[in-house]
């Protein structure tokens, strides 16, 4: 069986869900990437893969244009299954490639097997549901840190695509690219530290915390609808979902579209002054006290632990 | 100007979901409007608004908005809702066959509707809070062949020129997009504050069209959609035990100290 992984590319370098789609497909069978930077190629040999199409002349960031690179590949090769990561661009991806290439579809998987059966977790984390596509080749968009990458120096061989993409509709007037600070991107860190309501639009605390332990910074809905942290920050329901081995969420209730986006971290660990918040329900560890005595000791103790 | 918003009835996201065997319980809890349709409804409502001689919706506006939803005849309380918020009229296909449908099912549907309807623009949120797999928007935008202007937290129509212009966020960052019309828009909710129904709106929405079609009349075979067509199969439900209740502290001074020394212990630094 054969499998197709669609690289994902930021920033110049291959990002670390790649290494993830890969060692799920290693499970399946035969791996072959699809690459759009072909700098990147040398990347590449840090993973199981067997085989890389580059793809040129083509728009990485146009869910329009990939899936019709995507349908013919699918068409020529016909894999068992087609891996994507699950971002935004990467669901629309997979969404239209299921259209065009008349394949099943299912998004957000946190594992698959050898046999193609899915994962997913529902409900903030409360069901397991385990799924499988009927026939033709399985579309499975995957979350970021669902596997640990196992890294296994390759040595794939390299084609060239040569169908033809008529360009997207919509036209990319300009690109303004996110603002890369030092810390991790939210959704693949494996620690995120959260800040909500109770941090009273006061970030710095937590900001300092988040930096003592190389983590990600997020925010409740309550926190970005206050203007007090960037939107593309927010965990929960209608922002980003997270799965990292540590959560802290800081100064936040803990209300169910929250809980959603977060619930299923490995470790929780809650900081806020009401004992009664929901927050401490899903925590393993919560303190019940000011953010702002708790958290600058917290960090205070992380800093002379590395001196 | 022709304005198709898709939306969706949902179990309320307040209250906890359930599973009834291998499907979402829809039966046994409240239904409503799906929250973040409700932006997309007020994004309609607001470019309306915006190029109409009187400022108002309605008839007088020279444009329509209609609301278009797939799911069974108790959805037209959702779309009552979108009634009473300002739009035109609503479209609801129930049919039997459809229980069961899949993300592609349900765009086969919603475009098909919205190939017959000479719509400039079809708006919708950007995720349904019950299946959350924000694939619908750009499934439409293939069917239909328009352009997609999905994830757009801000948004620009030119009426005159039969353009729009938006900021997709995504991973990435920002990409400013434009496009001709006919386009395929999804809005988050961070785009506006969607309005209450007024009392006044509440009451027109009682005279405002509302019909129900179903599969046959909207010309879709009934093989093509429902449990029959879905191409995935839910092999397993497994509720996961809820989590255990961990510690809780109480801060007397040293809660910093005693929340570094757990991270220690459970190996995590």
């Amino acid at each position: 069986m054969s499998v197709v992984i669609l690289v994902d590319e930021a920033d110049g370098k291959v990002a670390h869900s790649t290494g993830e789609l890969a060692t799920f497909a290693a499970r399946i069978g035969e791996v072959t990437a699809i690459l759009f930077d072909g700098n990147l190629l040398t990347q590449l040999s840090q993973f199981a893969i067997d085989k890389v199409i580059v793809v040129s002349a083509v728009n990485r960031n146009s869910p329009a244009e990939v899936a019709q690179v995507l349908s013919q590949i699918l068409l020529e090769k016909s894999p068992k299954a087609l891996l994507i990561t699950s971002t935004i661009t990467g669901k629309e991806i997979a969404a239209r490639t299921a259209v065009r290439s008349n394949s099943g579809i299912i998004t957000d998987a946190i594992d698959i097997a050898s046999d193609l059966t899915t994962t997913q977790s529902i409900f903030g984390g409360a069901m397991t549901v385990k799924a499988s596509l009927r026939s033709g080749c399985a579309i499975v968009t995957i979350r970021p840190n669902s596997i640990d990458v196992i890294s296994e120096s390759s040595s794939p061989a390299v084609e060239t695509f040569s169908g033809m993409v008529s360009p997207a509709i919509e036209r990319v007037l300009s690109i303004e690219m996110a603002e890369k600070g030092s810390r991790p991107e939210l959704t693949e860190a494996t620690i995120v530290v959260s800040g909500g309501g109770g941090t009273k639009g006061d970030f710095k605390p937590l900001e300092e915390f988040a930096d003592s332990l190389g983590a990600a910074v997020g925010a409740s809905r309550a926190a970005t609808d206050a203007g007090w942290y960037p939107h593309s920050h927010q965990v929960g329901q209608t922002g980003k979902t997270v799965r990292p081995q540590l959560y802290v969420a800081v100064g936040i209730s803990g209300a169910i579209q929250h809980r959603a986006g977060m619930q299923t971290s490995k470790f929780v660990v809650a900081v806020n002054t009401d004992p009664d918040a929901p927050i401490f329900d899903v925590a393993d560890f919560g303190i019940v006290g000011d953010l702002f005595s708790v958290i600058p000791q917290a960090t205070a103790a992380i800093k002379a632990k590395k001196l | 100007m022709k304005i198709a918003v898709c939306v969706k009835q949902v179990p309320d996201s307040w209250v906890e979901k359930k599973m009834d065997g291998q499907v979402i319980d829809r039966l046994g809890v409240d239904a409503v409007l799906n929250d973040l349709d409700e932006y997309a409804i007020e994004e309609a409502l607001r470019i309306v608004e915006a190029n109409s001689p009187t400022g108002a919706t309605g008839p007088e506006s020279g444009h329509e908005i209609s609301l278009i939803c797939m799911g069974p005849e108790r959805a037209t309380e959702a779309l009552r809702k979108g009634l009473s918020m300002g739009a035109d009229s609503a479209t609801l296909i129930a049919d039997a066959s459809l229980a069961g449908s899949d993300a592609l099912s349900t765009s086969l549907v919603l475009a098909q509707v919205i190939a017959g309807g000479e719509f400039d623009l079809v708006m919708c949120g950007t995720e349904s809070t019950d299946a959350r797999m924000s694939v619908i928007p750009a499934m439409l935008a293939e069917r239909l062949g328009w352009a997609q202007l999905t994830h757009v937290d801000k948004l620009d129509i030119d009426v005159a020129g039969s353009s729009a212009a938006g900021a997709r966020s995504t991973e990435i960052g920002v990409e400013n997009v434009s496009a001709h019309f006919p386009v395929v828009i999804s809005v988050p909710d961070k785009i506006n504050v969607p309005r209450y129904p007024s009392f006044k709106g509440i009451m027109s929405s009682k005279k405002k069209p509302l019909v129900i079609k179903s599969l046959s009349e909207i010309g879709i075979s009934e093989n093509s959609v429902g449990a029959f067509a879905s191409w995935s199969t839910v092999n397993e439900v497994i509720p996961q035990p809820p989590k255990t209740k961990g510690i809780k502290v109480f801060d007397t001074g040293n809660g910093g100290n005693e929340l570094v020394a757990f991270l220690e212990e459970q190996r995590i630094i």
